[in-house]
């Protein structure tokens, strides 16, 4: 058990909080912090388990990982903007409800 | 280039290519629509004419093209589609006048045309298909080509007729669809062989086989009206009266039956279908449905829907023709295929003069209609009595065929199913006969239109006199050669074994 | 000769990308450039494909450093008929349009296109799973944005979700991403294929990715993102969503379950197929429930991908392909369909279906377009649709599990419903005449068109069925 795998451990527990926030709150800006939180959650993981040598660290991950938190922030850009399009558009931050028909 | 191999396609294309082209067309080039349904009808007559020709000189004419793995489109013109072919091409014809007539001044002409010339398209390719996938591939476009005509007329009621047809013929084309999948996986391969291809697997796959044979024939009776799939039929008659004709004496419901009889003979064959057990059923639906249609037209007081449950039974005819074991059932039910609609049409056409000419639909309004359109009525008094079966008319050779058939083959309570329907048959039309020529007329026709001298239009007034005189003939002579029924013989002679 | 040496791999991914940057830049003449590279995307394709069809499989490093460090490109049978779907449709919804959207909206549309193009090729040629994930983010944004395009409330709604939505299925992906990479210290596709295990690591990876990949493409009861998302977009961006989007992540599905994933998971797959066939029905059921035709073209494409699932149980290389085939014909038939559906309510303001006949009438290429691309989603010959109807059937009795076949048929059955629930309106007698809106003639064509395609597909099926086997990528560990 080294300190890797609870940083791993970390993670999954962000991942899990993340989604379970994601679905219950309702306002935008939450589920959009409750993706960053999942994000962050996944890119820790990645770091963590990332070894293919023993002792000296694995760069591949890490490319991988600065490449999702590029992804991470403009998909973030976007779903701030959209949201605060919606929010002009229909007056509340909150996904409308699903259509009945 | 092969032309007999490219011939078929050409066959298919002579309606096709006007079809295409009709569609484009604005509603008021009568001139260039009239042309050009003309033009191809004629052509396919000539074409077909050329192939019975080529046929009897030894050609062999075939197109296939890759299709699905293992499986190609195939279109075979032999000696069952031939006779098909004719039937379809002769009485096109005839309609196409028919209907030029009939629609004169009403809408939506260019589509209404388009769609018959698809019609036909189909039902030749349903008749030269040579294997049964290209059959269902062509069985399904029919579906899809008869729907416009039924709804053509856009009232609330074509739209239920129309609605009761898909959902009968789309089930049905599923059925048909499944069994033919479950067969090739069995047989691995669907090409139509005299005496059927199934013969290694009678031993080995009994219940499926018998699965099968009743999910084909289910998706085939829905178009031949087979009780209790027949439901579609009768609604339908609310379609313009050219359609009626088509789709009651050529299109669609000669479609199902003409499946069943390659199902039969040329999938199955008919000794393993006799030896999987299935034949009898199949004779016992034909006969109920050959009762129940008669005894439902007794009836009806519209004349559309009496002749209309009067094609429900007569197409069974046909179908017990197929399910009775033995050459003479066979000869009666495969002639009666051409006989059935030409005086099915010619009923039709009579039906339609008595609407558009007098506003007659039902038949209490038929009162003395005799004097006022003397040729009509006389046609349709040599059409009913052959559906009674009366020498020397077309009706009577196939029912003294069946007749035959059923004694030969040991299955004599065929015979009261005969005598029963056709005593049936002569209720139901005799009394229309008898008021048409020997009652006065009740006062004002409901909705008259003056043709000047002539009882009615001159292209409403001659098909129905053509189809009249073609049913004296093929009963007057049945044993000349290329009669239908000597064709028929000649069919029959390759299903059975020597 | 300099058609050979150029790596047209590579101009795939960097043509539309240099497209949007150039339709970015220069605003102005956005509609113009966008059409030259559409054109300039098709040359490219072909090309590719006569590469293809004379070598066999390709591989590309890019950069000259192979796997495991490297990136790769890939391309085989099955990758480069998705190129080739997805050159022709969009060669089709650029056409259109051009002359469907205003200059306003065209300059916030045709770089979103393109990226979207981008994208997709680079999806497809990817030989990595992490090259897989940025091209799916990629995708996500700019679909996303494009449903945005249409404005309004309802529009911003379906945007919003559409992007939560995607980017879960994103994280479940990475997530799962990362338990590979982190049992065999690598994700080249290839070299998974040699290293796998059935470890419990790589159940949950896989799990996550299924997950994942099926929430991105709506198979139910994960579909309820689908339908607002491809109803409120513009019709050509409905057409792009339906007929290609969703098939991007069945498409990474697919090759992770042919490739990286093949074991033994009976329960697993009867599983996926009982999904399937949840959707098949419960999108039908829908889509016939719809008073508005754009809603019942998405509930239709919900249903539609159901099908696709049914093929896992089934297992057989004529399974597989005739999934694919159903692919391909839906994504002709469908982006018609979106087409048609916006010609209809650009002339008519609206998209009610019980108002549809007065402004049906008035179309009547449109509607013939809609009902052609009809027969192929009905499965009736012939059309791309009965072909992959017929092989999935064949495959359903062959192995004995006949009820995917009655799940077929019911699918088929209900679309017949749905279809001519909405072609009975063009023979009504609607007389009320109806204020012209304004569609072009091209519009009507492309529209009319692609239907035809759909139908053709019916009738050439050894072409693209032989194109399938280059690679021979059904016969890695997958039964017969």
């Amino acid at each position: 058990m080294n300190i890797a795998f609870f940083y791993a451990l970390t993670g999954i527990g962000l991942f899990t909080l993340g989604l379970y926030a994601l679905i219950k709150h309702k306002h935008l800006l939450r589920k959009i912090l409750a993706i960053n939180v999942m994000g962050s959650g996944v890119l820790l993981v990645l770091v963590a388990l990332a070894a293919r040598t023993q002792n000296t660290p694995d760069p591949v991950p890490h490319a991988m990982v600065i490449t999702g938190i590029v992804v991470a922030i403009s998909a973030t850009a976007l779903a701030l903007a959209l949201m605060l399009r919606l929010c002009e558009t229909s007056g509340r931050a909150e996904l409308p409800d699903e259509p009945m028909e | 280039m092969n032309w007999d191999a490219m011939l078929p396609l050409f066959i298919l294309a002579s309606s096709l290519v006007p079809g295409l082209i009709i569609f484009t067309l604005p509603e008021e080039a009568v001139r260039t629509r009239v042309t050009l349904n003309m033009t191809g009808a004629l052509i396919k007559v000539a074409l077909v004419g050329f192939v019975i020709w080529g046929v009897l000189n030894g050609h062999h004419y075939e197109t296939r093209l890759p299709f699905l793995p293992g499986l190609d489109l195939v279109l075979r013109a032999d000696a069952l589609s031939i006779l098909f072919i004719t039937l379809s091409t002769v009485l096109w014809l005839v309609t196409t006048i028919y209907a030029i007539g009939y629609l004169e001044n009403s809408p939506h002409r260019s589509r209404f045309f388009g769609f018959f010339s698809l019609c036909v398209t189909a039902t030749i390719g349903v008749a030269l298909a040579g294997n049964l996938i290209t059959f269902v591939l062509f069985y399904e476009l029919l579906t899809l080509a008869a729907y416009p005509l039924i709804v053509h007329r856009g009232t609330e009621e074509s739209h239920r007729a129309g609605r009761t047809y898909l959902i009968y013929t789309i089930t049905g084309g599923a059925l048909l669809l499944v069994g033919t999948v479950w067969l090739y996986g069995l047989a691995g391969s669907l090409e139509f062989t005299h005496r059927g291809f199934i013969s290694e697997l009678v031993e080995s796959h009994r219940s499926a086989l018998i699965i099968i044979f009743t999910l084909l024939i289910a998706g085939l009776g829905v178009k031949a009206a087979l009780v209790p799939f027949h439901g579609w039929l009768p609604q339908a008659m609310v379609a313009p009266a050219p359609v009626s004709a088509l789709l009651h004496a050529v299109a669609v419901v000669k479609a199902g039956a003409f499946g069943i009889v390659r199902v039969v003979y040329d999938v199955y064959g008919i000794e393993f279908a006799a030896g999987l057990g299935v034949t009898l059923p199949l004779a016992i639906l034909a006969a109920v449905t050959i009762i129940y249609g008669s005894l439902r037209a007794l009836m009806q007081d519209d004349l559309k829907r009496r002749l209309a449950f009067s094609t429900v039974s007569q197409i069974s005819y046909i179908i017990l023709g197929v399910a009775i074991v033995g050459p003479m059932a066979t000869i009666g039910g495969l002639v009666h295929l051409v006989h059935q609609g030409v005086m099915k049409i010619t009923l039709f056409f009579c039906a339609g003069n008595l609407a558009e000419t007098l506003g007659i639909h039902k038949i209490s309004e038929m009162d003395g209609v005799g004097r006022r359109m003397p040729w009509t009525m006389a046609a349709f008094t040599i059409a009913a009595f052959g559906m009674i079966g009366a020498p020397p008319l077309a009706g009577f050779v196939s029912k003294w065929y069946l007749g035959l058939g059923a004694l030969e083959a040991g299955q004599d309570w065929v015979i009261f199913v005969l005598i029963g329907s056709s005593l049936l048959n002569a209720a139901y039309f005799l009394p229309v006969l008898h008021s048409a020529w020997f009652k006065k007329p009740m006062g004002n026709w409901p909705a008259e239109r003056s043709f000047g001298r002539m009882e009615t239009a001159l292209t409403l007034l001659v098909p129905p006199v053509i189809t009249a005189c073609l049913v004296l003939l093929l009963g007057l002579l049945a044993s000349a050669p290329f009669s239908a029924l000597q064709w028929a013989q000649f069919i029959t002679t390759l299903e059975y074994a020597p | 000769m300099l058609m050979q040496n150029i790596p047209w791999l590579v101009m795939m991914i960097v043509l539309p990308l240099v497209g949007a940057m150039f339709c970015f830049l220069f605003p102005q003449r956005v509609k113009l450039l966008g059409l030259i590279t559409a054109l300039v995307i098709v040359v490219s394709v072909t090309a590719l494909a006569s590469q293809v069809v004379e070598q066999g499989a390709l591989r590309y490093a890019v950069g000259g450093w192979g796997a495991p460090l490297g990136i790769n490109l890939y391309v085989d049978g099955l990758s480069l008929l998705m190129l080739l779907v997805t050159a022709l449709v969009g060669l089709a919804i650029s056409v259109y349009s051009i002359a469907y959207f205003n200059q306003e909206k065209s300059q916030h549309f045709w770089p979103l296109w393109m990226l979207l193009w981008t994208a997709l090729n680079a999806l497809f040629l990817s030989a990595d799973l992490f090259n897989l994930y940025v091209t799916l983010e990629l995708l996500g944004l700019s679909a996303v944005a494009l449903v945005a395009l249409a404005g309004g409330a309802n529009a911003l709604g379906a945007a919003m979700r559409y992007l939560f939505v995607s980017l879960l299925g994103s994280l479940f992906y990475l997530l799962a991403l990362a338990l590979l990479y982190h049992s065999f210290a690598t994700v080249d596709i290839a070299i998974l294929a040699q290293r796998i295990e059935a470890t419990p690591a790589v159940w949950a990876a896989m799990a996550l990715m299924t997950a994942g990949l099926l929430l991105k493409t709506a198979l139910f009861p994960l579909h309820f993102w689908l339908p607002p998302a491809h109803a409120n977009a513009p019709a050509p961006v409905s057409a792009l969503l339906s007929a290609l989007v969703v098939k991007a992540s069945f498409y990474i599905l697919l090759r992770l379950w042919l490739e990286v994933f093949p074991l033994p998971n009976a329960a697993l797959v009867q599983f996926l197929g009982l999904l399937g066939s949840g959707a098949v029905l419960w999108g039908g059921v829908q889509a016939l429930r719809q008073t508005r035709l754009k809603m019942l073209i998405a509930y239709s494409t919900v249903a539609q991908l159901g099908y696709l699932f049914i093929a896992f149980p089934l297992a057989t290389s004529m399974a597989w392909k005739g999934a694919l085939y159903l692919l391909i014909s839906h994504a002709l038939a469908k982006s018609s369909m979106f087409l048609a559906a916006g010609n209809l309510q650009l002339f008519g303001g609206h998209d009610r279906i019980t108002h549809l006949d007065r402004v049906a009438q008035r179309l009547p290429l449109t509607l013939a377009a809609f009902a052609l691309a009809g027969v192929s989603i009905m499965g009736l010959p012939p059309s791309g649709g009965f072909v992959g109807k017929w092989l999935l059937l064949d495959a359903a009795l062959r192995t004995g599990q006949w009820w995917w076949a009655v799940i077929l048929i019911l699918g088929s059955l209900l679309a017949a419903a749905y279809i001519f629930k909405v072609i009975g309106h063009a023979f009504t007698q609607a007389e009320v005449p109806h204020e012209e809106g304004e569609v072009s003639r091209m519009m009507e064509w492309v529209a009319f068109v692609l239907a035809l395609a759909a139908i053709v597909l019916g009738l050439i099926a050894s072409w693209p069925l032989a194109l399938m086997d280059i690679g021979t990528p059904f016969n890695s560990g997958v039964a017969q």
